[in-house]
Parts: C-alpha cells; sequence; structure tokens
C-alpha cells in the first residue's frame, strides 16, 4: 500500500515551527549560571522532533542539521557540557537557520546550502571544541567496522550458497512479559522459508510449581531456504536479551535424507555456545544516519511539494468548535420549530413565530460571534518573536534593555495578527536604537542602567490598543522641528501642536538618528508604519515626555471581517460610515458656509475650517432629497488626522456589518472601502474615510 | 479487527501513524502524551501500543512500565518509536516491559510491516 506522505507535510512545517518557537524562548530563557533542567529538556524535545518528522517526511537536509543541534543539546541535557553562552548562540543561529530552510521547503524554494553548510559547521565546531569530549570519533569507527564485518558475513553466506539455517532459541521465563510470543516469532519465520520445530520441554516445571505466566520451553528451529541473516536477525532483534540463541548456517550439502544424522553435529555446535558475537549481531541495525542524510534538495522539494500549496490554516482550540458545534444545533432546534409554525399556520400561533424569531435572531447573533472567535489568536504569536529581536539587538547596540509584556493573551484576528508583526517590530527597534540611552547616559540621567521596553496590549470598546512604551530619553521636539524644517517637510513659521509636532515622525523621509544603523533608520520607516495601521483601519499616536520616555499606542479594530457602521441616506441610497471614524453630526445655517474660490466648500465647526463633501454629487445620486446644505445634515469624520464634513440626507441606525470586498468582485473606486448586504437584501457601500478625507482636501 | 494505541505528542506524527494503520484496517485511537494514554487504555482495552518515548508530562518508557502493571495489558504488544541515536533508550525501554521498537525515521510501510509482527 502507498501513502501520500505529502498529506501530513502541513502539520508538519506547522508544528515544526511551533517547535523553533518553543527552542528560542526556551534558549532565550536559559540562565547560565543556574540552567534549569526542564527547560534544556523542553528545547531537546523540540529538536527531537523536528528531526524525526523531517526524517520521516523525507527532508533529509532538515533532518541531518537537525541531528548534529540534537546531539548537542543531548549532552546539555545529560549533564555532559556545560551550558555557555556561546553554545547559546550557536544555537540561536541554528535555529534562525533552521527556520529558513524550513520556509524554504514549505514555499518550495531553494534552500540556501552556502548558509545551511556554514551553520552546520559553526555547530560542529562547537560540538567538538566543547568543554566535554565527545565519542563521536570512536563511534563513526566502530560503525565501519561494523558494516564492514557485516559485508563479510552477508557475502560469506551467499558464496557458500547456504540453504537455510538452524537456530537454537531459548526464552527466558520473562519473555512473554515484554508482550513478545514466540508464536508470533516463527509465524514470521515460516513466512521466510520452510520451517521446522522441534520443541523441549525440559524445562517445564511440575505442576504445582508451573507458573503459566512464564515461559519454560525452548525449541530447535530449522528453516530452509536462501535466507540473508539479516532477516534472522530481524525476527529476533527484540528478544536478544530475554533468550539465549545461536543461530548457524545449515550446511550446503545436507541433503533432506541426512538432515536427522545430521542434528547431531548441529547440537553440539550449539554445546559449542557459538554465539553469534555482538559485532555480527549489530549488522542488522538500520544503516548509520550519515549514509542517506546527504543534502538532496530536489529530494526535499520533490517531498514538499504537494504538502505545501501556500494554503495557510489555523489551529482552534477545541473548545471554541464544541460551542459553535452546540450552536448549530441549537438554531436547527429552532428552524424545526419554525417550520413546525410555518406547516399549519394560524393567527393564534403568531406568539409562536415571534418567540421562534427572536431565538433564532439570538441564535444567529451569537453564532456568528462564535465563528469570529475562531479566528482570533492571542496577540502572544505576535508577542513572542519580541524576546529574541530585543536579545539580539540589545546585545549589538551594547544596550541594557528588559522587555516585559503585558496582556500576551489578548485575542484579535487572525488577519490583524499577521499584518501587525512588521509594524511591531519596526516600533520596538526604534525603541531600542532611538529610544533606550546607553547604560552611561541613562546612570548619568539618573535612571536605572537597565532600560525598559514594555509591549501591552489590551481590549477597549471594539479595538485592540497595542502599546510600545520606553523608558528612555523620549521624543526632543525642539530637534523634530528643526529636522522637519531643514527637510523641508514644514514652513519655518509654522505652528504646531505638541501632537502635531510628534507626528512629523510620520512623515516620509524624515528620520532623526543622528547617524544611520543597520538596526532602524533607513528613512523608510515610521510613514509606512502609520500607513500599514491605517490599512488596517487603525490608528497610531505618540505619547512622549523629554528624558522620560515615549509611548506609541496603535488602536485597531478586533476584526477586518466585522465592521460597526453608521448608515446612512443620500436619496434612495445607503452608505456605511465606520462609526469610529464620526466625530459628530451637526446642522449647518447658512452663516456658518464659506465658499472659497476653486476650492469648493467649507464650514466653520467652532474654530476649525472643514471642507464639505456633497456625497450626492461624488457618487451622483440623483435622488437626493437635500440640496442645499442647510436641509441636509453634515457628518463630521477624521482620517489620517483631517476633517471633513460629509453632506447628507440622513443619518439611519447603527449596526454591525459584514464587509464584502468591492475589489475582489467589482473593482477599486475611489472613495469606498467596500459594500456590505443589508437586511432587506440591497446593497451598501462602505466609504473609505481616510480616501474621502484626501479628496476633500484636495 | 485489532485496536491500537497511538501515542505521540508530534500531531503530524500522530497523523501518519493513525492514517497508516487505519487505512490498513486497524481500529486507531491517539493519545497526545504519556498521561493521556494511560487514562485511554483504562478506558478500553487495545491489542497494541505504539508509543513515542520524548514526551511531556509522561514519556513513553514510563507508560510502558505503568501499562505493564495493569492486569489487562500484561502480555499486550508494546512497540516504542525511537531514533537510531537511542539505544540506551532501547535498553530502558526493554527494561520498561516494552515489547520492541521501529526506528525513526520510518515509513508507512516499515510500520506496518512492524505492527504485523506483532498482531498478524
Amino acid at each position: 500500500m502507498s501513502i501520500d506522505m505529502a498529506q501530513f507535510h502541513q502539520v508538519f512545517f506547522e508544528e515544526s515551527f511551533e517547535g523553533l518557537d518553543v527552542m528560542e524562548t526556551g534558549l532565550l530563557n536559559l540562565d547560565m549560571g543556574d540552567v534549569d533542567d526542564e527547560e534544556i529538556n523542553t528545547i531537546f524535545r523540540a529538536a527531537h522532533y523536528i528531526k524525526g518528522g523531517s526524517g520521516t517526511f523525507g527532508f533529509t537536509s532538515v533532518s541531518d542539521f537537525t541531528h548534529v543541534m540534537e546531539t548537542l543539546l543531548d549532552e546539555m541535557r545529560d549533564g555532559r557540557r556545560q551550558v555557555t553562552q556561546t553554545a547559546v548562540d550557536v544555537l540561536l543561529g541554528s535555529v534562525d537557520c533552521l527556520r529558513e530552510m524550513l520556509t524554504a521547503i514549505s514555499d518550495e524554494q531553494d534552500v540556501d546550502e552556502a548558509r545551511v553548510a556554514e551553520h552546520k559547521k559553526t555547530l560542529e565546531i562547537e560540538l567538538n571544541g566543547g568543554e566535554v569530549k565527545t565519542d563521536s570519533a570512536t563511534e563513526t569507527g566502530s560503525e565501519a567496522v561494523v558494516s564492514e564485518a557485516g559485508t563479510i558475513t552477508d557475502s560469506s553466506v551467499n558464496s557458500d550458497g547456504e540453504q537455510g539455517w538452524h537456530i537454537a532459541f531459548s526464552p527466558h521465563a520473562h519473555l512473554l512479559k515484554t508482550g513478545n510470543d514466540p508464536v508470533r516469532m516463527f509465524r514470521e519465520l515460516s513466512h521466510l522459508g520452510e520451517l521446522t520445530a522441534t520443541v523441549d520441554f525440559q524445562g517445564v516445571p511440575g505442576f504445582y510449581d508451573l507458573d503459566p505466566e512464564e515461559c519454560h520451553l525452548s525449541w530447535d528451529l530449522k528453516i530452509a531456504g536462501d535466507i540473508p541473516e539479516a532477516e534472522i536477525d530481524d525476527i529476533f532483534d527484540w528478544v536478544e536479551e530475554e533468550c539465549d540463541l545461536a543461530i548457524q548456517p545449515l550446511s550446503a550439502k545436507s541433503t533432506k535424507a541426512e538432515q536427522s544424522a545430521a542434528t547431531q553435529t548441529v547440537d553440539e555446535s550449539i554445546q559449542a555456545k557459538t554465539e553469534k558475537t555482538p559485532l555480527q549481531a549489530e549488522t542488522a541495525k538500520p544503516v548509520p544516519a550519515t549514509e542517506n542524510s546527504k543534502p538532496k534538495n530536489d529530494k526535499n522539494k520533490e517531498a514538499a511539494k504537494s504538502g505545501a500549496k501556500g494554503s495557510s490554516s489555523i489551529r482552534v482550540d477545541t473548545g471554541k468548535i464544541d460551542t459553535l458545534i452546540n450552536m448549530v444545533g441549537e438554531l436547527v432546534i429552532t428552524q424545526s420549530m419554525l417550520s413546525l409554525v410555518g406547516e399549519h399556520f394560524e393567527l393564534n400561533k403568531l406568539d409562536q413565530l415571534k418567540n421562534g424569531l427572536s431565538q433564532l435572531e439570538r441564535h444567529t447573533r451569537e453564532l456568528q460571534e462564535s465563528v469570529m472567535n475562531i479566528r482570533m489568536l492571542p496577540i502572544s504569536f505576535v508577542f513572542s518573536r519580541f524576546p529574541r529581536l530585543v536579545h539580539d539587538l540589545s546585545t549589538k547596540l551594547d544596550k541594557k534593555i528588559e522587555l516585559v509584556l503585558v496582556g500576551e493573551n489578548t485575542e484579535v484576528d487572525k488577519t490583524v495578527v499577521e499584518l501587525l508583526s512588521d509594524p511591531l517590530v519596526h516600533l520596538v527597534r526604534n525603541s531600542l536604537d532611538h529610544g533606550i540611552e546607553m547604560p552611561a547616559d541613562r546612570i548619568a540621567a539618573g535612571k536605572p542602567e537597565t532600560g525598559t521596553i514594555t509591549l501591552e496590549a489590551y481590549h477597549r470598546g471594539g479595538n485592540i490598543v497595542i502599546e510600545v512604551k520606553d523608558d528612555g530619553k523620549g521624543l526632543n521636539k525642539d530637534v523634530l522641528r528643526a529636522k522637519a524644517i531643514e527637510k523641508g517637510l514644514i514652513d519655518e513659521a509654522a505652528i504646531l501642536t505638541d501632537k502635531q509636532t510628534y507626528e512629523l515622525i510620520f512623515m516620509a523621509g524624515f528620520s532623526t538618528a543622528e547617524k544611520l544603523t543597520d538596526v532602524s533608520g533607513r528613512g523608510v520607516g515610521m510613514d509606512v508604519v502609520r500607513r500599514n495601521i491605517q490599512t488596517l483601519g487603525g490608528n497610531i499616536e505618540i505619547i512622549s515626555e523629554l528624558g522620560k520616555g515615549s509611548t506609541i499606542a496603535i488602536h485597531l479594530p478586533l476584526t477586518l471581517a466585522i465592521l460597526d457602521g453608521q448608515s446612512i441616506a443620500v436619496g434612495d441610497e445607503r452608505f456605511i460610515i465606520p462609526l469610529g471614524a464620526i466625530i459628530e453630526s451637526v446642522n449647518v445655517n447658512e452663516s456658518m458656509i464659506n465658499r472659497v474660490a476653486g476650492k469648493g466648500e467649507t464650514f466653520r465647526l467652532r474654530d476649525e475650517y472643514i471642507p464639505i463633501v456633497r456625497m450626492h454629487e461624488i457618487f451622483g445620486v440623483k435622488t437626493a432629497q437635500a440640496l442645499k446644505l442647510t436641509d441636509g445634515l453634515l457628518v463630521v469624520v477624521e482620517g489620517q488626522g483631517m476633517r471633513c464634513g460629509l453632506f447628507i440626507d440622513d443619518l439611519l441606525g447603527q449596526q454591525q456589518v459584514v464587509i464584502k470586498s468591492l475589489e475582489a468582485n467589482y473593482r477599486k473606486v475611489e472613495g469606498v472601502s467596500g459594500a456590505t448586504i443589508l437586511g432587506d437584501g440591497s446593497v451598501a457601500l462602505i466609504l473609505d474615510i481616510p480616501g474621502l478625507v484626501r479628496l476633500s482636501n484636495q | 479487527m485489532a485496536s491500537i494505541l497511538a501515542v505521540d505528542d508530534s500531531a503530524s506524527m500522530r497523523q501518519m501513524v493513525s492514517f497508516t494503520l487505519k487505512g490498513a484496517g486497524y481500529t486507531v485511537v491517539e493519545a497526545v502524551d504519556g498521561v493521556d494514554a494511560l487514562n485511554k487504555a483504562k478506558g478500553q482495552k487495545f491489542d497494541c501500543v505504539v508509543t513515542d518515548v520524548n514526551m511531556p508530562n509522561k514519556d513513553g518508557i514510563t507508560l510502558i512500565k505503568d501499562l505493564r502493571g495493569l492486569p489487562d495489558y500484561k502480555f499486550i504488544p508494546m512497540l516504542m518509536l525511537t531514533t537510531e541515536s537511542g539505544m540506551d533508550k532501547k535498553q530502558a525501554g526493554k527494561a520498561a516491559g516494552a515489547t520492541g521498537w521501529i526506528v525513526k525515521p520510518f515509513n508507512p510501510e516499515q510500520l506496518l510491516k512492524t505492527i504485523k509482527k506483532v498482531l498478524g
């Protein structure tokens, strides 16, 4: 039977990446002075697993590489090797390398052989040059001898043209208790050739001494046929230590007639106890790993091919699925109840119908919540990579930094989790590089030598807030301002609030680092970060105090699939405005409106002039009722720090809407971020507020 | 048809073992570690146990030892999945009462062949 191993690849990759994370976390947690055995064990198990899996699923280069790591870890685990910082660093490097290999294989890309080889060499140097004398050299030596001996035995068998084997098999009394059974072994033997078995009852004690759970019989077996010794060995492999065993080739010339006579001689040979030497016993063992583990890139790729088709999967807590199944059950009950009502409907069943419908509504809502819940992942999926990042970077920059993670179990939509990773890395790098001062500067400033970076996540309303907080030097407003003027980003005379000054760092082409480092400060950065966050429907704000530190807070919607919206009416059309974007809604009178030639209309709201966007004009709605600004409503919305007033007929209700992509089904439309289907089946467009604000300010 | 308890903390290995054995007509119950396996083994009598060695909570060798102590599992074949480097593990396993071992990495055919050896 042939089994397509590729079907297990996806799970294997997922587990391997998890294993790598476990190893990484474990390695970072290792305290040089006082090594936790369980920690080492966990790391070892992860490596061990990846090795075993990759071997089984045919990724030989991976298993080959992991083998070296495993050996190193094994020695640490057994206390034969000291855990040193160098060794940990080498292992961390190997984790990275392994991650790259696995990513490459799962993406069906080429593995960077040179890099792998280099890392493997570093590992091997660590393994051999460490503080322990390894016996790998002697092992290899003995393996060579073994295989040599093996060849000799096998070839001698063949050249002599042996016709079978004589086996004297006396199990020890406790053999049965290991779950082994002579009968099964004989059955196996009989598959190899014609088997003749003679049983010896002599060892059986008297009836009263007989323990039925013990084995007191021994056997004399003859098996005819041209059978390699290794196959016989295989069968007895598991019981070698639980029996007296002698395997002898039958005489080449012995014929059937002579066999009974020959028994005598064979018996003698048994008495001579010419047992197999341990060396020969080794021949049955599998080929040493080195032989079949040469990096075979093509094969690796082949093996990965059907397994990873770029499909993304998600691990879901069984509890969540149970809830879901429960909900569906409830829904089915409600449905059958309703159909019962509908079958013979009479007016007096109206109450029942109403009941049923409200139940249906409740169940649907709960079902929706449970389904959304499946996509929710703890933010720790993103946070978990930071201890490593901070460890590496602080070493590189010679800074002392402690990373504090808060609220790791806060759950957020999978898409958000994935898209959040890069912006966060950027922010943490910035804090590390620009925020936290050098130890000496910190002491001089009267702060603790070790700086602290806090990553915190929490829910607020329908949003998740993620804060990157550092106790570094904070943002210097004067420096920011000077820099912005120098770069021509703002006018020298510009009057900026604190908030606006801090937000300068989000402008393209702004970098305050005095020198560019490879840690951060490539000039592209914060503007990209802000754009990414805004694409996710979120916003980003900065709070900073000079000398005390900065906090950057990211606000994001919990999910990208559902939106809290305000539906509005413009003529016959319905639009949805994301609730979070709405500042207020106002009626205007003529005195508030200004018309600027060539620049459109604005209205004054308290001391601010806000551009007006006439929705019916932009979207070409001919049925609009309010054509004069004073007749309708102005909804003030904010996007990208700028405001505009949307001129509409009326506000309708607030509701949660499911976002359907317009791009996927039609094409991108400016000012519209998606569409949704309303309760009556009609389609409403969801407004892209930042886009509209941009339009209005042009 | 014989029932088999497959124990491995790695989901992919467990799936592979279970899928292979089910494909050959065996009834397979999966367990994620030694503790889980022991509980499942107490609830139902299996004809064979296949277990990984390195596992959290309770490793394969301790599991075999514990199972052998149960009257139902006195003579049941128990196989451990081990790597070629684990000779000392084999010894420890045998001492705990393991019937035999399957050397990792193995392919489905090798697994079935070995299972047939003990179950027929």
